[in-house]
């Protein structure tokens, strides 16, 4: 089977709220002092990829768009287990939008050619927009099942259980198709040396917007970004006070019924 | 711009009711298209729903385009958005508003590539621009540290709007509205997924989205008996247990009491927060409860940013000696 990941660089979603700042002349976010990562949500995709290529074999292909692309950062699914890597890296990604970047990964995917399956994660860590994967499915016409927590490979076809708000929904589709996969699909695993050792190995296949027929002065966004601000919240904490933790909760009990809160 | 005119909500039905979210959907849809000084279009679709539209009339809508088909009876994606393809093209509406639930997340961004423009999922806040008259649409990024405010430049513009983010209207039955039946005329080579089978996790007691007092926790509860603890409180408040990702990627609780960005977003009366430092994609989740309360040992935990009250604490000690007042104090 091959698969393809569509996976994102973004600003660490882990690091303390308080590192987080806002570049509001550029309407940029910033994590000051932590490295960037891959996206959590990518990494559930790599994930759902190795684990069908251990049941069923085949070769996974990880496509990152994007600037400043670290390579210690987006060879990270090479060394999960990943065989080849395409970076889409411009500085015209840079204003995209999810429509952009999706058009852009679809023509990269076309180009590329000879796949099955297209996975992406149900949404980035950083824009949350959640596009991506349905977009590239629509651009190709291909069928599209979001929200996985299990990808089962048949003959020819998939069987997915989707998450849903009550459970989940068990979906059948023929291949090619998209497949975007939630967090409930299980942890990623980690890195192995050796795996880090091959990934060393692999040198990522570099495509500019020309490679992919793509015109990069051409402005191909809908949408556009108005305005990026942090809503503030006012710290009003009533804290209960006490000697022993035991005591601190009973206060908190008194206070609650006081302030007809229980 | 195109000559595309008026407001559309993508109406959702269970049973004989309109969704809440759906609801709300037509409160805020209301306050745009009066604003615009346009229209407020209703879709439906399903089978055996004529009745359900007077029902959207009262909720705000001055028209109602109602798709009844046995085809309809089951959301099956492929069929909701070919339809809804063809509904849109021939309302033409400006704006298309719909819920960011299981079935918003997929429709809202499929459909938009669909008809050549793009879509906002997960808003918060809607509002017309005064100047140019587009629609500004807030929705949190980061996973909550940040909100944007996006404008689509391609009509229509589709957003999907958060549970609970907007007020529904009360229902005013003396309302007048028109109501318009579109054939469905779905062509069954649209559909590509087949869906088998939809299973429906048990849940005991109360539904955490229902639920007025939930009573949550985080990554330092340690274990399935830990859960059993706060489980005890809840059902002393009538509440139920949520939590935040930690816990339910460790099988401490069932996914689908997951309070957050990719869990459950809910606006209960109380919300207990037990040893939850309040990440940003968890706040996301639970920021719209009335009263939040917080156990956590670290003083400077987010949580406690956005608590009323709160303890410094370990819960070990602290939550079986706030479970015990409480119940001598519910007795009294």
């Amino acid at each position: 089977m091959n698969i393809i990941v569509c996976v994102k660089q973004v600003i660490d979603p882990e690091a303390p709220p308080a590192s987080f700042k806002i570049d509001a002349a550029n309407n940029r976010a910033e994590m000051k002092g932590a490295p960037p990562v891959i996206d959590p949500y990518g990494e559930y995709a790599v994930e759902a990829a190795l684990r069908l290529k251990e049941n069923v074999g085949g070769r996974i292909t990880v496509i990152s768009l994007g600037v400043n692309l670290l390579r210690e950062v987006v060879k990270k699914p090479l060394a999960m287990g990943a065989d080849e890597l395409i970076l889409l890296e411009d500085e015209s990604f840079s204003k995209g939008d999810s429509w952009s970047t999706a058009y852009a990964l679809a023509t990269t995917i076309k180009k590329k050619g000879e796949f099955d399956l297209i996975l992406c994660g149900r949404e980035a860590s950083d824009t949350n927009a959640g596009q991506t994967g349905p977009a590239i499915a629509e651009i190709l016409s291909l069928p599209c099942i979001t929200l996985a927590r299990k990808i089962e490979a048949g003959d020819n076809k998939i069987k997915v259980e989707r998450v849903s708000s009550s459970g989940y929904d068990v979906i059948e589709s023929p291949l090619p198709a998209v497949v975007t996969v939630s967090n409930e699909i299980g942890q990623p695993r980690y890195p192995t040396i050796k795996g880090i050792m091959a990934a060393k190995k692999i040198e990522p296949i570099m495509w500019k917007p020309a490679d992919i027929g793509l015109d990069a002065t051409a402005a191909n966004q809908r949408t556009k970004l108005v305005k990026l601000f942090q809503p503030v919240h006012e710290a009003k904490c009533e804290f209960a006070t006490g000697e022993t933790p035991e005591e601190m909760a009973v206060n908190l009990a008194a206070k609650l019924r006081e302030a007809k809160v229980l | 711009m195109s000559d595309n005119k008026g407001v559309a909500v993508y109406c959702e039905i269970k049973g004989d009711k309109i969704l809440p979210i759906s609801a709300e959907g037509l409160s805020i849809g209301r306050k745009l298209a009066d604003n615009l000084g346009q229209e407020l279009s209703v879709i439906i679709l399903g089978s055996g729903i004529s009745a359900l539209a007077p029902q959207a009339i009262a909720a705000g809508a001055d028209k109602v385009y109602v798709v009844d088909d046995a085809q309809l009876k089951d959301y099956q994606p492929d069929a909701y958005i070919s339809v809804l393809q063809k509904v849109i093209k021939q309302v033409r509406p400006q704006i298309v508003i719909m819920g960011q639930n299981d079935s918003g997340r997929e429709l809202a961004p499929r459909l938009a590539y669909r008809l050549g423009t793009a879509a906002t999922l997960d808003c918060v806040d809607l509002a017309i621009d005064p100047a140019t008259k587009r629609l500004l649409q807030t929705k949190p990024v980061y996973g909550g540290n940040a909100q944007a405010i996006i404008v689509t430049e391609t009509d229509p513009q589709i957003v999907t709007i958060r549970t609970k983010a907007f007020t529904a209207l009360e229902p005013d039955a003396s309302r007048k509205g028109e109501i318009v039946n579109i054939p469905a005329g779905l062509d069954a080579s649209v559909i590509k997924v087949k869906i088998l089978n939809r299973v429906i996790a048990e849940i005991a007691g109360i539904k955490i989205e229902d639920a007025t007092v939930v009573v949550a926790g985080g990554r330092g509860i340690g274990s399935v008996d830990g859960f059993k603890q706060l489980d005890e409180l809840a059902k002393l408040l009538k509440g139920a247990v949520g939590a935040s990702r930690p816990p339910c990627d460790n099988n401490w609780i069932p996914d689908t009491a997951q309070v957050g960005l990719t869990g459950k977003i809910i606006a209960p009366e109380v919300y207990i927060a037990i040893a939850i430092s309040g990440s940003s994609q968890h706040m996301s989740g639970c920021s719209g409860a009335k009263t939040i309360i917080a156990i956590n040992k670290d003083k400077e935990a987010n949580i406690f940013r956005h608590a009323r009250f709160g303890v410094v604490g370990d819960w070990k000690k602290v939550l079986p000696a706030f479970t015990q007042k409480v119940k001598e104090l519910l007795a009294s």
